[in-house]
């Protein structure tokens, strides 16, 4: 779906005249179907990499294949765009129109898609992201997850068959931020979305069922999620955490008590801590 | 702060008026206004007061907003009835200020404030009935649409709108933001309440600078969010919502051209 091969991203730094790397020779294959996690801390250039899946940013170097669609090529750039939905971190700074649904049409009406057909795809997307009610709604009057969810929606209407999230829970208190990863484990699951969900929180990148950890504009981790999270040494080398439950158990291990090294959700652990504690009144 | 303006602002609603295509509730706006200007007897001033209060029971809108719509042009209002009451010369004197000779109240003088109140009042009931009944979308439609013409002689119609509808969408969140900073800002000891009007208008600029750099990274991530979207001006590009005129809007066209015409003749 996504071929990312040998991507160079560069800028000239006005002091030094130097080039300064954001992404150097960065290769990526990313399967129809699939839900990678991109991680990273500030700088690491995740978010410069999310700007090059829908031809946002041109690759200085390499090239980014999107459903074999060279993002170079003018000719492909709205299709590209269309394929690879993206949503972004404001959910205020991403929102056109005034009222919802005419924000959730904005994209279909960009392509020139016929009236009733925009009609249609603004009732089924509200319906996926559960915000049917709020269709005459006014944004600036939602919460910043249900927001946040009009801007999924209005990506769904352009009918991607990738959709990119760029940190888009960073602003949200955490009910927002549990909606948000509802839906696009949704996606994910029940429509055979692929998604790439650029974040910096561990619980979130624990969902998927790839994670990538990027550092210096280089892929320094990627495997799954239960594998990534194991090296907790390693991890926090890089400046980043592990998720919660699996800090508590990393911990637990240093302390002397026998616990896997593979958990990583609440419910996992949950079991493990049950089992243990039994164990021990026996 | 923003919280009196009432332009702009959308009332949803079933009624007539709000069922009626926007392109023709802005020009048959349009037309009012123009005769509202033309017209000065009491006579048509009475009738076009009539007129405008059916239109508002027929919009079915609350009475309140409409006069809420009022309360910010109060000052104006005032200033010119007093301006005009005491200016304007002609006919029998009404009452002499005791002190100041010069300062009288004509009868030509009275009329002329009573109706030109009347006459901005009016002016503002009839904007603010169109934008609280029809959609911010439809009224930038429907500019759009009447703007087309235009483009013969560059008038970027579909620029226009764009821009209008995003300057509408952004008004709560510049107004939320602006509300925000002048918190910081007074948490900081900034005082913008106190002094005269060159240290208040000093006292603004802590406020308006991180509002505007704001307002242009905002710009900047909506241009990226656009583009996303596969935004790219106004060619091919369809609407979900058709306009289609109806015959309300030409039942509403002749009823207005007739009251125009005989306006203009008494």
């Amino acid at each position: 779906m996504i071929d990312v091969e040998k991507l160079s991203f560069s800028y000239d730094d006005e002091e030094t005249q130097e080039k300064k790397y954001v992404i150097a020779e960065l290769d990526l294959h990313i399967d129809k179907g699939s839900f990678v996690a991109v991680l990273g801390h500030n700088g690491s250039g995740k978010s410069t990499f999310a700007k090059h899946l829908n031809g946002i940013l041109l690759p200085s170097g390499g090239k980014v294949y999107i459903a074999g669609m060279d993002t170079q090529d003018d000719a492909h750039t709205f299709d590209i765009r269309s394929t690879a939905g993206m949503v972004f971190q404001n959910p205020d700074n991403q929102i056109v129109a005034a009222i919802v649904e005419d924000e959730v049409a904005f994209a279909p009406e960009n392509l020139g898609v016929e009236s009733s057909e925009i009609r249609r795809r603004v009732d089924e997307c509200l319906e996926i992201v559960n915000m049917s009610e709020f269709a005459k709604s006014t944004p600036s009057r939602l919460s910043g997850g249900q927001k946040q969810r009009i801007a999924i929606a209005s990506v769904l209407a352009m009918e991607p068959q990738v959709i990119i999230l760029d940190e888009p829970t960073a602003m949200l208190d955490p009910k927002g931020r549990s909606e948000v990863m509802k839906t696009i484990k949704k996606l994910n699951q029940e429509r055979g979305m692929t998604v790439v969900l650029i974040t910096h929180y561990m619980d979130e990148a624990a969902l998927a069922d790839r994670v990538v950890v990027m550092e210096k504009g280089k892929v320094v981790i990627d495997d799954v999620p239960k594998k990534v999270f194991s090296e907790v040494e390693k991890i926090k080398a890089i400046g980043l955490d592990v998720p919660q439950v699996t800090e508590l158990l990393y911990r637990l291990r240093e302390m002397g008590f026998d616990m896997p090294d593979d958990i990583i959700t609440v419910a996992e652990c949950k079991e493990v801590l049950l089992q243990k504690l039994k164990g021990l009144k026996k | 702060m923003f919280k009196d303006i009432t332009i702009g602002q959308y009332i949803e609603g079933n009624s007539f008026i709000h069922k009626m295509d926007a392109r023709v509730k802005i020009l048959l706006s349009l037309i009012y206004i123009v005769i509202l200007f033309l017209i000065s007897t009491p006579v048509a001033y009475a009738l076009v007061f009539l007129l405008t209060a059916f239109l508002v029971w027929l919009s079915k809108l609350p009475v309140k907003y409409i006069i809420k719509g009022l309360k910010p042009m109060l000052y104006i209002l005032i200033f010119t009835s007093i301006l005009n009451l005491f200016m304007t010369g002609g006919g029998d004197v009404l009452w002499t200020c005791p002190f100041l000779p010069s300062l009288k109240i004509t009868e030509q003088g009275l009329k002329t404030a009573i109706l030109m109140v009347l006459r901005l009042s009016l002016l503002v009931v009839v904007t603010s009935l169109l934008t609280l009944t029809t959609s911010p979308l439809m009224l930038t439609d429907g500019i759009e649409k009447l703007l087309k013409p235009f483009e013969i002689i560059k008038v970027p119609a579909h620029e226009i709108a764009m821009m209008m509808t995003i300057a509408i969408r952004f008004i709560p969140t510049l107004s939320e933001e602006t509300e925000k900073i002048i918190k910081a800002q007074t948490a900081r000891g900034a005082d913008f309440e106190s002094g005269n009007i060159l240290k208040r208008a000093k006292a603004m600029i802590p406020l308006l600078v991180p509002l505007f750099i704001s307002a242009f990274r905002r710009a900047d991530d909506l241009a990226v969010a656009m583009d996303s979207r596969c935004y790219h001006g106004g060619k091919n590009r369809t609407r979900m919502k058709q306009m289609k005129m109806t015959w309300r809007d030409g039942v509403a066209a002749i009823v207005l051209v007739l009251a125009s015409v005989l306006l203009l003749a008494i």
